[in-house]
């Protein structure tokens, strides 16, 4: 009984989380729409409900009762399943995200590597999509995604290397209270190089602009989800503006403190936001990584496929490898006041 | 039956049947499909014996990145189904008295002999706060160091070997050279010609019948 009483309040989290994220992720779609029009000098959506804000429940609704098509010589079960795996990977890696002290779905030590093995298994969802789809179009953006997501992750990767060093563990709660201390104890300063990486990286990964050649509508219509409609094509884009949020999460608990307050050790004002709680502090900074995906779509062009890839191992690789061997050797010495 | 024990069959199954479709499957790509799926039955597999390290690197590495290249390779070939089935009856003799061999030698090697509690006995248990993955690194670079690092210097040979054979001479590939790229400049691509957008006509010319409908 008491385990079965341990259980439901599990799956009563993971409710609340998904829940949360899936409402978010709706209108995060609608203020993608609002914030890009105002940066070109447009209105955006203002029909629905006050201020437009039902657009996005009125786009859920339109979505959902599309017809489904499954292409006569598409591989049926995998048309299905890649859909499922890309959002599922994006929903799942949310269980190790610290949201305050306390609040935590799974409180592992492998935190960023669960994190990490989530990501490189989304990278399925697109490949499976492009293959089973048995389009050309399709079969390009898949191609195009997932060598991008190879090379990216690579670099990704070893950028979190660097906050493993720094931190000396790879669960995240530990991650965020070995940032106490400030805004100036914040990995993003010590960190500055991997932290811009890691930013770049995690853009590339999600395949958003200006790296969004693998739905570039000029070439490839709309890359691997050509074929989809209706509510499998609700799925991927999901899954897309999930990880999305989960990218500004991650950069939020690995190189700006998570939950932290900002006002730490600051004489005055630390008492006076003592009583902001911490997912409010995560929430205002995850906000900011959010937003600069909608602003960096408005203003960026998009790269060529070759610039992309160059990025990836020519400049980005060579500035993390470079960096972990400053962060070895600063954690070493104890360089202060980072590395007490 | 434990929940856990439950968790446990169940990923055993999945990883069981996914390895028994990846050889017979006719379709490479959901071959190579099934293989991420018993890789990731046995990371679960791995995860209930506490060993969440590995578990999670099998699934960054192999099913990550390694059957994610593999699959790439697989998707662009057009593998005639046809021919890989022919000579199936001949070849079945020998595949037969291979597959009895493997599986005498596998039970010798590993057989119910090797495990139970009297040869293996339980493991302590974990004391709180033990961290699998310290430990691992612990043994990782002072009992291992040696094997640790030589693996590593293997893995860098064959980079470099790859890296070597694809950029052999003669070279046959085109290359962006991105410094001349960037040092271009607008009058190196593109010319301005001053075009008159009012054509002369010569007003003694009889008027030409383009207007008129035909």
């Amino acid at each position: 009984m008491e385990g079965l009483l341990l259980v439901g309040w599990i799956v009563v989290k993971i409710i609340a989380i998904i829940l949360v994220l899936l409402l978010s992720v709706a209108y995060i779609t609608f203020l993608e729409r609002k914030v890009i029009s105002y940066m070109q000098c447009r209105i955006g959506p203002n029909r629905i409900g006050p201020l437009g804000l039902l657009q996005p429940i009125a786009d859920v609704i339109k979505l959902l009762n599309k017809e489904i098509i499954f292409p006569e010589a598409s591989n049926r079960y995998l048309f299905v399943i890649a859909p499922i795996i890309s959002l599922g990977t994006a929903l799942a890696a949310w269980a190790v995200i610290p949201f305050d002290k306390t609040a935590v779905l799974a409180d592992i030590n492998a935190g960023v590597l669960f994190v990490l093995a989530l990501s490189s298994l989304g990278v399925y969802g697109i490949l499976i999509a492009g293959w089973a789809s048995n389009s050309k179009y399709a079969m390009f953006g898949a191609l195009r995604a997932a060598a991008q997501s190879i090379s990216y992750e690579i670099s990704m990767g070893f950028a979190l290397v660097g906050v493993m060093m720094a931190a000396g563990s790879l669960n995240f709660q530990t991650i965020v209270q070995a940032q106490a201390g400030g805004i100036w104890h914040w990995y993003w300063l010590p960190l500055f190089p991997l932290f811009i990486v890691y930013w770049i990286s995690g853009i590339a990964e999600t395949n958003r602009a200006p790296f969004d050649v693998a739905e570039g509508e000029s070439e490839l219509v709309a890359g691997f989800h050509v074929e989809y409609s209706g509510a499998v094509f609700a799925l991927f884009f999901l899954a897309e503006y999930a990880n999305m949020v989960l990218i500004s999460a991650l950069l939020a608990v690995m190189f700006m403190g998570g939950w932290l307050s900002p006002f730490q050790g600051v004489p005055y004002f630390e008492s006076l936001f003592a009583f902001v709680p911490g997912f409010v502090w995560l929430l205002i900074k995850l906000s900011f990584f959010l937003f600069c995906y909608l602003w960096f779509r408005a203003t960026f062009p998009r790269y060529r496929y070759d610039q992309i890839m160059r990025l990836g191992w020519k400049v980005l690789l060579p500035v993390t490898i470079v960096w972990i061997v400053v962060v070895a050797l600063a954690v070493q010495f104890k360089m202060g006041p980072w590395f007490v | 039956m434990t929940i856990l024990q439950m968790i446990f069959y169940l990923f055993s199954a999945v990883a069981i049947a996914s390895a028994l479709f990846v050889v017979a499957s006719n379709n490479p790509v959901r071959g190579a499909l099934s293989l991420v799926l018993t890789f990731f039955a046995m990371a679960g597999v791995w995860l209930l014996l506490h060993a969440e390290f590995l578990a999670l690197i099998l699934v960054l590495v192999y099913v990550g990145a390694v059957m994610t290249l593999f699959l790439f390779v697989v998707m662009m070939l057009r593998v005639n189904v046809l021919s890989a089935r022919e000579g199936f009856v001949r070849y079945l003799p020998f595949a037969v008295l291979l597959a009895l061999i493997i599986i005498g030698l596998t039970i010798i090697a590993v057989g119910p002999k090797q495990f139970g509690l009297t040869s293996m006995p339980a493991p302590a248990a974990e004391v709180a706060g033990y961290n699998n993955l310290a430990d691992l690194g612990m043994v990782l670079y002072t009992q291992y160091a040696y094997p640790f690092e030589i693996s590593a210097v293997l893995l860098l040979t064959a980079i470099v070997a790859a890296i070597s054979l694809t950029h052999r001479l003669p070279t046959r590939r085109k290359n962006q050279i991105v410094s001349k790229q960037i040092a271009v400049k607008r009058a190196d691509r593109v010319k301005l010609i001053a075009m008159p957008s009012v054509k002369k006509i010569n007003l003694s010319d009889k008027p030409s019948e383009a207007g008129e409908p035909s």
